[in-house]
């Protein structure tokens, strides 16, 4: 493709080129808005678009506020003091379990800054969801990979639908429902005065519903490496004496890991980037980064956005890095050559 | 591995668990420039008083959040900043908390707040902060000297002055500016929008420039539509046009004829979490002196008489005076409209569903 | 697994019983044995299946039907109003309002204001969604209610002549039955009357086929775009040698990793008056500065927007296709003397042809259901269906509305996963 052979024509020369062409121009429509918000998240100014100053090359057109705006935006007194040896000190008595830190610029960061709520809500709810999706459903797809599975078909497209229903209708369900006093008091009794067992605008709430749309990426995942397993290892194992327990998680996991943890990216990075579960779910001290992005963009797209979502693209590039190496390994172990 | 996902559980324990021991209210106003104000003047002295926490949530008017939340049986909000008229229907409809007067402070003087606050200010079920309008603005720079747009008429004529322009996605000050532009004269407006004929002429009038829109819902929207060059003319609230002007020293100009006046007022939606201390924030931020120091961060007037000898200058250039930036500056109040909060608070529903019916159309 | 282990056992020495039939090493005769063999390894499978399931049914699968049952159900009325309710039952809906309806509708009132100030206007706000301007009537009635006195339908009159109009009781009437096709009836434009038929919705009401239509043109137009940009760039992708291949597809797979809130902000920084692309614009001289293209907020934006974030999911099930093709096969047919374009158009295109319909599937059913992109690019006229079904949930606060709307919806997406299921099939559905 790259080399032409000597006896191509003059029109399928021109035809190579133009599709090359066509081809350049669709990765550069895929790639250049990514690419675009870095230097624009430097901008110095309050603006969502480049200034001349900045096409100019001009240093004074550019700024880091936007990255320090996301530290300080939300905080009560950002004017105290702030350096690596404050940061260090906090940082080390806050690891201490009976820390008495005095409020620090940086105790008041973590405790009142808007994005660093958001970017702790962001992983809390991350990990706990994940952690769901990947034990029910590296379960799940053991269980509906082994082909005495009953009703195999029908159970399967349930689990996966997930993927597949609007999640508004799937939001606005889970609003519905979630919004329920689950509380037996209330719903036997039909007493008023119940104490609310309410999952809507609970940090439960949103953990479930992104732990119900992340299982079906752990299923995909699993069942995909589970396609090549050789069942005679289990059997070897289990000739050898080890009980399901062992042979689980001597001889089947170490195979299906890889299959694992990129299901499990999947469903944290589903999770890291729901926001209409969240609008729908989650209460105001609940609220996530995208769904900080949210309001940030319906409201007002200050750079302190831009400067987000750098940061975001570069976490995307150190999951894609991941993801690379963890298909590699799998390819190896699975004894398939690397393509 | 093991060790490690302890450790990381163990630190992060340590980390939140000194999060929560004070009370943590969330208050709720119009995001921007505005919540900016309040957060200056009036979140963090609280907090270093009280050792509270405040958690800042944004939203753009309307009852429709409390209603969810209140008929849904999960209150979320503790206090938040509303329009006349939707206190009234809240109240009303039993959606907020009512607000005993006595836990507000006097004046300086001695001055009973009953008596110190302006009127409609105090109300069943909520306690007003400011004064503020609705006006349109225009890029200085885009127009020169001899062709700027003067009136209300001139923001519905695009012939004479063509370009997009911003509206708020909603009925309210929409239908009121639609009829002083056709020539209503401001005190007559609601008699004329209480008839169903009124109603449709503001609605024929709004017609007229229905391609040339670009709606916008939050208050921080219409500068940046603006400095955008997205549209050339957008209604907006005045405080927001003038932090632009002042703070990031954009070229806006503020057309005051026809502005639709209100006040702003905290309410505390029924079932409140924090009740108590919501109640505590509420009489905080609506002293004296809160509401004056308000008035330096944003052009709105302070809902208690008291208040306005100690209003200054802008908050970051002491020869900006605020008071001729006002909404009630007599120069600014011509040909202003109070608000009809009673025509609002009967007719809303009404007038939302036409309008949305009239938006898909 | 491992209990079934076939165990020979050389002490027996018969394997059979009279009949002839095996006997397992127990004595029990083997069919039986596999039959108890196979279902504990089916009930082992299924336990392992069990707890997903169960999670699913109850955080999904269950409120989505609770949602769906929401779209008939609204005993909003009857419930606060149920003196009134019972007296409408009797009402033919025709004849003039009874003195006993009225008194009913004054009862109730008077009975629901003391439970709660906000029920006599959920009653008016679920009215109102039959027959405009009930709400005010509702609140106005309640104020003056408890000082009414017998005859009640003249005070009913006093309050608002709206009493006198039929078109009220009748809308009391719609609202008070508990079952209804109104809302589902409603999410097509039609209109259900209190004498059980149907009409056509105003014509300036009528929104909702219009938006299902443009919903499904819009995904169609979006799943178009990525089969025209998806296909020359999977081609190109599994034809080229793996390290340049590679190297490529990392410009494929960074924008199906960055989030979608981050590629909706960057679409706006590209597309807006003031953004890169406008800027190119006009200096390159395609326009003027005064007369920038109207990019964002519109229809075009959603599009633009929603065709960038979905092509990754065009390419990736293309591409995987083509890898798959052997290249045998274009060169069987250019040696027996077929042109390029022949041995692409007859051999190599209709190879992929899974793989497309794999893809403009998957983008078809991921796009009937886009909601933070129009939300946040569409401006007014690129708001799709999900944006409504929100609006409702969220604004109008009129959940049975917004639950039928989604019925739609949702049967719209399951026939496409039916027939996704059908064509592909659900197991090689493949990410990354």
């Amino acid at each position: 493709m790259s080399s032409l052979p000597p006896y191509t024509t003059t029109g399928q020369r021109i035809w190579h080129y133009t599709f090359l062409f066509i081809c350049a121009l669709i990765f550069i429509f895929l790639i250049t808005p990514i690419l675009i918000i870095a230097p624009l998240s430097f901008n110095a100014e309050p603006y969502f678009s480049f200034t001349d100053g900045m096409l100019g090359f001009e240093s004074e057109a550019y700024s880091t506020r936007w990255y320090k705006d996301i530290l300080v935006n939300g905080m009560s007194d950002p004017t105290q003091p702030n350096n690596w040896g404050v940061f260090w000190d906090w940082f080390w008595k806050a690891l201490s379990p009976f820390h008495t830190a005095p409020p620090s610029f940086y105790t008041d960061a973590w405790e009142n800054a808007q994005w660093i709520r958001a970017m702790r809500n962001s992983f809390f709810i991350g990990f706990f969801a994940t952690m769901i999706a990947v034990t029910l459903g590296t379960l799940a797809a053991i269980g509906l990979s082994r082909s005495e599975m009953p009703a195999r078909g029908a159970i399967m497209s349930l689990l996966i639908s997930p993927l597949i229903v609007p999640l508004v209708v799937t939001a606005a369900g889970m609003f519905y429902f979630y919004s329920t006093n689950f509380n037996p008091d209330s719903w036997l009794n039909g007493n008023p005065d119940a104490s609310s067992w309410i999952l809507a605008q609970t940090y439960a709430g949103v953990i479930l519903a992104h732990a119900a749309l992340g299982t079906p990426f752990v299923i995909i995942t699993v069942t995909a490496t589970l396609v090549g397993f050789d069942k005679s290892l289990v059997r070897a194992g289990a000739s050898m004496g080890a009980g399901p327990a062992k042979t689980f998680w001597k001889i089947q996991m170490p195979l299906i890991l890889p299959g694992v943890v990129s299901g499990g990216l999947f469903a944290f990075i589903t999770s890291f980037d729901e926001v209409v579960a969240v609008l729908f779910l989650a209460g105001p001290e609940h609220r996530t980064i995208p769904r900080q992005m949210y309001s940030g963009i319906r409201e007002q797209i200050s750079p302190t956005i831009l400067a987000v979502a750098t940061i975001l693209v570069i976490l995307s590039v150190i999951l894609l890095a991941t993801l690379e190496l963890l298909r590699r390994r799998s390819e190896r172990l699975r004894g398939l050559s690397p393509s | 591995m093991k060790r490690a996902i302890l450790l990381a559980a163990a630190s992060g324990i340590a980390l939140t668990g000194s999060a929560y021991a004070a009370d943590t209210i969330t208050v709720v106003s119009w995001g921007g420039a505005y919540t900016k104000s309040q957060v200056e003047a009036y979140h963090k002295p609280w907090i270093a008083k009280t050792g509270n926490k405040i958690v800042s949530e944004d939203y753009n008017g309307g009852l429709a959040e409390v209603k969810a939340q209140v008929e849904a049986g999960n209150v979320t909000w503790d206090i938040v900043d509303v329009e006349l008229s939707d206190a009234i229907r809240g109240c009303d409809e039993g959606l907020l908390e009512e607000i005993d007067h006595s836990v507000l402070p006097d004046a300086p003087d001695g001055t009973p707040a009953t008596e110190d606050f302006i009127g409609l200010a105090l109300h069943d079920c909520a306690v007003a902060n400011i004064v503020w309008s609705t006006i349109y603005a225009y890029d200085g720079s885009k127009y020169n000297a001899f062709e700027r747009p003067r009136s209300m008429a001139d923001f519905f004529n695009t012939k004479k002055f063509p370009g997009k322009r911003g509206l708020r996605k909603s009925p309210k000050a929409n239908l009121e500016m639609a009829l002083v532009a056709d020539g209503v004269a401001a005190a007559d407006v609601y008699d004329i929008l209480s008839t169903s004929e009124g109603v449709d002429r503001a609605f024929a009038k709004l017609d007229s420039i229905k391609d040339d829109v670009v709606w916008w819902e939050a208050g921080a929207q219409p500068p940046q539509l603006l400095a955008d060059g997205e549209v050339k003319m957008t209604t907006a609230y005045n405080g927001r046009i003038f932090n632009a002007m002042a703070s990031e020293g954009k070229p806006f100009e503020i057309v005051w004829d026809g502005q639709v006046f209100d006040v702003d007022l905290w309410a505390i939606p029924k079932g409140a979490p924090n009740k108590e201390a919501a109640l505590d924030f509420l009489a905080f931020s609506t002293d004296t002196q809160r509401l004056a120091d308000q008035a330096a961060w944003i052009s709105y007037g302070p809902a208690r008489k008291s208040s306005a000898p100690l209003v200054g200058a802008y908050n970051s250039d002491p020869d900006l005076a605020m008071g001729p930036h006002m909404p009630t500056a007599p120069g600014n109040f011509m040909n202003a409209i109070a608000n009809g909060f009673e025509f609002w608070a009967d007719n809303q529903d009404e007038l939302n569903e036409r309008f949305n019916a009239w938006l898909a159309s | 697994m491992t209990d079934v282990s076939y165990q020979p056992d050389t002490t027996r020495g018969s394997l059979t019983d009279a009949s002839g039939a095996l006997l397992a090493a127990d004595g029990t005769p083997l069919k039986k044995k596999l039959r108890q063999a196979l279902a504990v390894s089916r009930r082992r499978a299924f336990l392992l299946v069990a707890p997903l399931l169960l999670f699913i049914l109850a955080s999904f699968a269950i409120p989505i039907l609770l949602l769906l049952v929401q779209g008939v159900k609204d005993n909003t009325f009857s419930s606060i109003m149920p003196e009134t309710t019972s007296v409408l039952r009797e009402w033919d809906s025709n004849s003039e309002p009874t003195e006993e309806m009225a008194a009913a509708v004054v009862m109730d009132l008077i009975s629901a204001k003391e439970i709660s100030r906000s029920l006599p206007t959920k009653v008016g706000t679920r009215v109102n969604r039959e027959v405009s301007g009930a709400i005010s009537l509702f609140k106005k009635t309640t104020r003056k209610a408890p000082k009414m006195e017998a005859p009640f339908l003249a005070e009913l009159y006093k309050v608002d002549k709206k009493w006198k109009d039929p078109a009220y009781w009748k809308a009391m009437k719609i609202a008070s039955k508990t079952i209804t096709p109104a809302y589902y009836a409603a999410a097509v434009d039609k209109k259900y009357l209190a004498d059980g038929s149907f009409a056509d919705q105003p014509e300036d009401r009528q929104i909702y086929v219009s938006l299902f239509v443009k919903t499904i043109l819009v995904s169609g137009g979006v799943m178009l775009a990525c089969v025209l940009l998806g296909f020359p760039v999977a081609y190109l992708l599994s034809h080229l040698p793996a390290r340049q291949a590679n190297l490529l597809m990392i410009l494929v797979l960074l924008p199906f990793w960055t989030s979608l809130l981050v590629r909706t902000t960057a679409w706006i920084a590209m597309l807006q008056s003031a953004g890169v692309l406008n800027d190119i614009f006009v200096w390159i001289g395609i326009t003027s500065d005064d007369q920038r293209f109207s990019l964002i907020y519109n229809m075009t934006g959603t599009i633009i927007a929603m065709t960038h974030i979905l092509l990754p999911f065009m390419i990736l099930p293309i591409y995987s296709v083509m890898k798959a093709i052997p290249p045998s096969h274009v060169r069987a047919a250019k040696s027996l003397g077929a042109t390029n374009w022949t041995a692409f158009w007859r051999v190599y295109f209709p190879a992929t042809i899974p793989g497309i319909g794999a893809g403009g599937l998957l983008v078809f059913i991921l796009a009937i259901g886009y909601y933070i992109t129009p939300a946040l690019v569409g401006g007014q006229d690129g708001q799709l269906i999900s944006n409504f079904i929100a609006y409702h949930m969220q604004k109008s606060l009129n959940w049975s509305l917004a639950a039928a709307l989604g019925g739609i919806l949702l049967i719209l997406v399951l026939i496409l996963y039916w027939l996704y299921d059908k064509i592909v099939g659900i197991d090689n559905m493949k990410l990354g």
